[in-house]
């Protein structure tokens, strides 16, 4: 037990799993430290839960190895791995109290009474239910389970605590509270959190690194601000919230200091944005966040477009517009504007993000 | 500002009445003319015995070994042949839950039930018989003779075919609670460190024991009330001589409708208690939900 709880990080090894004819996961390498919590995002069907499972077990592996350390761990059955594992249902014991469920890891390990006591309440403390603990999982809000099914997961002292969108059956105000909660636990824990969800805000705030998967691939590994401000492709960036996908052809080509500065002809209109890619021909595509498009207050700057929707979110508006050319905007403005009303819409340079052609 | 009176009908649907409930008189219709109407008279008859004593019918059944007998044999047939389905079912079921072809296995167990008691029975009684494929194929082996193995015309017979018969009903509603338990928890138990049979006893047993005992119920009551493989395939005159024998003769050979009548009670109450001590054991297990929680 100690010896696993020393260990230094876990290891995948060009993972793969197919069902049948369809590749489910393909080539997944990746290696996570000791105390990283890593986030696996994607949207439904994008082999994120089926990594988690073949790490934890309950899914066999095609192809590939995983490694903890120098221990082959893909070829352990799953309750020899000795992973924490919290359920999207989270999966609770209907018939035992909070106290049996938390205790259940230990009691299969055969833990003496007193050790397990001890253990089961400073899991019980750990998520704050001193006052659940002789309640059946059925007497509990959704808020509180969820905390059940954690502390079930970390009784165990894993060295891997894996999620698979424990927070996607609660309520908005609870998801908030819950993910600080998380992060608290982790880093009580010391070890490696593995979390799987489809909500970018979710995998932002909480993890250390992101790991977006689409297709079964990986398609970019990076901190929350790779991934916010410099998402590698166009469908990373589509996934992290770039809502408008604009097709130019190059007009002019700078040298900022960063990124390379590159203007675009966007049917007769003029944008500057940052190369993410190296480029290969004339055409180009801009990604842009319906946050950073706004309406111009020079009359010469911008894209023209009508108003068709208007959405109040409070401190401003969003809304979302139509180019001559058919191309929908999705954008933000500060002052009150109608649905039929004409608007110029901009962004600026830093905000316009440059990827090489126009695929898909 | 003067409230309008609550019509009628949302003070009725106020307490669970609409019209929908009236859906319900036919099913009541038929239950009481069927059930509760014959249950009845049969109650009134049993109490009106020949000798004019209205207990009558009732001390003679239990001062006479040969009928008061009849219950020890039906609940030696009964019991265990319901246990031993039971507890074939349940490993079948777990089985079937994983299988990916669980509709064509599920078909093939479940044949045995549109058959019907006499066509297994018929059947039996040549394959298991003297001179059947079963005897005959054990005495090539010299496992066996005629002499020696009897497979039919006596308890094991009746067994048999109650096994038979009854497995299928037992399987299909062992299966259905087996896969009423989210898979998810015997994950959960399994990322925890319990192993199978850990797993089984700590998870699933605890989950079934409510679904199982009704299962067991349902079952029983089926072969309780066995009489044409008790007369098929049994010996009816002694091992197999069951309680619906006994009434049976009464009511169509004695022509004693009252004892008959008085013996389907003595059968029925018998037949209740079971039920009730099996049920009852129920409130010492969970008896709630056996999904992990709210989806």
């Amino acid at each position: 037990m100690s010896a696993r709880n020393s260990f230094q990080s876990l290891r995948l090894d060009h993972v793969g799993r197919t069902f049948g004819a369809m590749n489910a996961l393909r080539d997944l390498t990746l290696e996570i430290k000791r105390g990283e919590f890593v986030a696996l995002l994607g949207p439904s069907g994008c082999g994120k839960s089926t990594a988690l499972n073949c790490i934890a077990g309950l899914l066999t592996t095609t192809s590939g190895t995983i490694w903890l350390d120098d221990i082959r761990i893909d070829t352990l059955a799953v309750e020899d791995r000795g992973f924490g594992m919290v359920f999207q249902n989270y999966a609770l014991f209907p018939h035992m109290t909070v106290r049996g469920n938390i205790g259940y890891g230990l009691r299969m390990r055969g833990v003496t009474k007193a050790e397990l006591e001890r253990r089961v309440d400073a899991a019980i403390k750990t998520v704050r239910l001193e006052s659940q603990a002789d309640k059946l999982p059925g007497q509990l809000s959704g808020g509180q389970q969820q905390r059940v099914a954690i502390a079930r997961a970390i009784a165990i002292d894993p060295p891997l605590v894996l999620m698979d969108e424990p927070l996607s059956n609660l309520d908005a105000k609870l998801r908030l509270e819950m993910r600080q909660e998380i992060r608290r636990i982790h880093k009580g824990l010391g070890g490696i959190t593995i979390y799987v969800t489809h909500d970018q805000d979710e995998a932002l705030s909480m993890a250390d690194r992101i790991v977006v998967l689409r297709d079964g691939m990986i398609r970019q590994v990076g901190t929350p601000e790779d991934l916010y401000l410099r998402p590698a492709r166009i469908d990373v960036a589509e996934f992290m919230g770039f809502r408008n996908r604009i097709h130019g052809k190059i007009a002019g080509v700078s040298n900022a200091p960063i990124h390379q500065a590159i203007t675009i002809d966007v049917s007769g209109t003029m944008f500057e944005g940052v190369t993410m890619t190296p480029m290969s021909g004339h055409d180009v595509t801009a990604m842009i966040r319906p946050d950073d498009l706004i309406p111009a207050e020079d009359h010469q700057k911008g894209i023209e477009a009508v108003i068709e929707a208007i959405e109040y979110r409070g401190r401003d508006f969003f809304g979302s517009a139509r180019a001559a050319n058919g191309m929908e905007l999705f954008f933000r403005s500060e002052r009150p504007v109608a649905a039929g009303e004409s608007i110029r819409l901009h962004a600026d340079p830093s905000k316009v993000l440059l990827y090489d052609g126009q695929a898909e | 500002m003067s409230s309008a009176p609550i019509p009628f009908r949302t003070r009725a649907a106020a307490h669970g009445f609409d019209g929908v409930t009236l859906l319900v008189i036919p099913a009541l219709l038929l239950l009481a003319a069927l059930f509760l109407y014959p249950f009845g008279y049969g109650l009134v008859l049993s109490l009106r015995p020949k000798d004019g004593t209205w207990l009558g019918n009732y001390f003679h059944f239990f001062s006479d070994p040969f009928l008061y007998q009849t219950i020890a044999t039906t609940l030696a047939l009964a019991l265990p042949v319901t246990a031993i389905n039971l507890l074939a079912a349940v490993p079948v079921a777990f089985r079937v839950r994983r299988m990916q072809h669980q509709r064509l296995i599920t078909t093939i167990l479940v044949l045995p039930i549109t058959l019907g008691t006499v066509l297994v029975a018929e059947g039996m009684l040549n394959y298991f018989g003297p001179q059947g494929w079963f005897i005959r194929t054990l005495s090539l082996f010299g496992l066996g003779s005629p002499s020696s193995v009897k497979l039919v015309h006596n308890y094991w017979g009746v067994f048999l075919s109650l096994v038979i018969t009854g497995f299928p009903f037992t399987f299909l509603l062992t299966l259905s609670y087996v896969s009423g338990i989210d898979v998810a928890l015997e994950n959960a138990a399994a990322t925890l460190g319990a192993r199978a049979a850990a797993r089984f006893r700590t998870i699933f047993l605890p989950l079934l024991v409510p679904g199982l005992a009704i299962t067991f119920c349902l079952s029983f009551v089926q072969a309780y009330s066995v009489f044409p493989s008790a007369v098929l395939l049994g010996a009816p005159a002694g091992p197999t001589r069951v309680i619906s024998i006994a009434a049976y003769e009464a009511a169509f050979e004695q022509y004693d409708y009252s004892l008959a009548s008085a013996i389907a009670m003595i059968m029925g109450a018998f037949q209740l208690i079971v039920v009730v001590i099996v049920l009852m054991s129920r409130s010492l297990f969970y008896r709630g939900p056996a999904a992990g929680a709210k989806g």
